[in-house]
């Protein structure tokens, strides 16, 4: 598969501590990289540089334009330091989740940000996926956190074909057993269509095409 | 592209609505400092027409201060501006979105209540359309001119006296334009100028903040 992205010497320095220097990887099309650390190593922020948030990290970083199956990887495809909008999710530390509004407002909103049109019932289907059958008219302070995370994760099973990368970070925060499985499923599915996921866990992943990078101080 | 905004503009809206506590709290305010000066300064209406465009102006102004520190502040804790900032839209669009209908819920209804204030404070009937003008157009520049502070305060904790502190000069001639068109107005001058100046401050907010307030954003969110 071909690469997708390449960081080379990353260094990251916070409060006059070193999180991370001379870090250098490349990730490759359908690929499932973990980024593990202990707290504080730098995961969330090593994300947030990834797809362009950040501005604490020194380095460079490319990403190339994704192929899709179709085409041949040609020379003169755009390279860039910075995402387009249209082809990733990142499901980031702060879940994104207005609590004023409905579940179903808020994956509606997630959607139009990346300017992007499903129907109503796509957007039912993947609410009902993520177990919010019935949750979908409720504020959605008055869920639970780990429901709140669910609204979150709703965006990974809207059906997007455009959308061949996901950054997530923590993904598996506050879900309950059911949950992390059928999330795992999800992660390993997408991953087999040939999308590609960069994700920040505490949790092991047991897939065989997962790679693993370490941030910090041996776990 | 223009269904991204007009979701965002509904979403904004319905917020709006859902928080009203929040944004009736500067209106309050708007009345209640107003309706102070008849009981605390004179009672003498002659007087009080001469001061009445500044004091709505300078209660105007400091009213929608209030509301600012709320312009990015809900979007920043759960994580939507991040979302925003890495939308397919360009964030200047979404932020300019966001900027108009603060001014909806706050400049708008402001400049609506400013008439029934004017009378208590005995400003010429005539003089009225024009305040009313004056703050339309002051009010959205107020928000606009307010989003690049408020967009370099909201990872503050505590950001709310530094924001003030920030765009109280930027503010300055607004009011200076604003009171002086209404004053002139009342007192039978040439009030045109005025009006041509502060509307030219607001067209000229308009054009440069949205990319202002982006850039703010990004090094806010960026740190």
């Amino acid at each position: 598969m071909p690469e997708l992205l390449k960081a080379t010497d990353l260094f990251c320095e916070r409060d006059e501590r070193i999180l991370f220097s001379n870090l250098s990887f490349a990730v490759d099309q359908g690929e499932i990289l973990h980024i593990q650390g202990g707290n504080g190593a730098g995961k969330t922020t090593l994300l947030r540089r990834l797809v362009g948030l950040s501005w604490v990290v020194d380095g460079k970083v490319t990403w190339h334009a994704p192929v899709s199956d179709g085409d041949s990887p040609d020379g003169d495809s755009p390279d860039g330091d910075s995402l387009d909008g249209n082809s990733f999710w990142y499901l980031a530390h702060r879940p994104a989740v207005t609590l004023m509004q409905t579940p179903l407002e808020n994956l509606a909103f997630a959607l139009a940000l990346h300017n992007q049109v499903l129907s109503p019932e796509a957007l039912w289907q993947a609410l009902a996926t993520v177990g919010l059958r019935g949750y979908e008219d409720v504020p959605a302070h008055s869920l639970s956190a780990g429901q709140q995370r669910r609204v979150s994760l709703a965006r990974l099973y809207l059906e997007l074909p455009a959308v061949r990368l996901w950054l997530l970070d923590e993904p598996f925060t506050a879900l309950d057993v059911n949950g992390v499985a059928q999330l795992e499923q999800r992660i390993e599915r997408f991953a087999e269509q040939g999308g590609t996921v960069i994700m920040t866990s505490h949790h092991g992943l047991r897939h065989t095409a997962v790679r693993h990078l370490l941030i910090g101080a041996p776990l | 592209m223009i269904a991204v905004l007009r979701t965002t503009l509904a979403r904004e809206m319905t917020l709006a609505f859902r928080r009203r506590a929040d944004l009736l709290n500067p209106l309050f305010f708007f009345v209640v400092v107003v309706s102070l000066f008849p009981i605390g300064v004179t009672l003498d209406l002659t007087k009080l027409a001469l001061m009445a465009p500044g004091i709505l102006w300078v209660s105007a102004l400091l009213s929608s201060l209030l509301s600012l520190d709320l312009m990015f502040r809900n979007d920043f804790d759960d994580g939507t501006l991040e979302q925003m900032l890495l939308a397919a839209v360009p964030p200047q669009l979404l932020v300019l979105c966001k900027i108009i209908s603060h001014w909806l819920v706050t400049g708008l209804p402001l400049t609506l209540l400013s008439p029934v204030l004017s009378l208590m404070l005995a400003l010429p009937a005539k003089a009225v359309p024009v305040l009313m003008l004056s703050l339309l157009l002051g009010t959205l520049s107020l928000s606009l001119i307010g989003s690049v502070g408020a967009a370099l305060t909201v990872g503050l904790r505590k950001g709310g006296l530094l924001l003030t502190i920030l765009i109280m000069p930027i503010l300055v001639p607004v009011l200076i334009f604003g009171t002086s068109t209404v004053q002139a107005m009342a007192t039978d001058q040439p009030w045109q100028g005025y009006l041509a100046l502060l509307g030219a401050f607001t067209a000229g907010a308009f054009a440069l903040t949205p990319w202002l307030t982006v850039a703010a954003l990004n090094v806010t969110v960026g740190d």
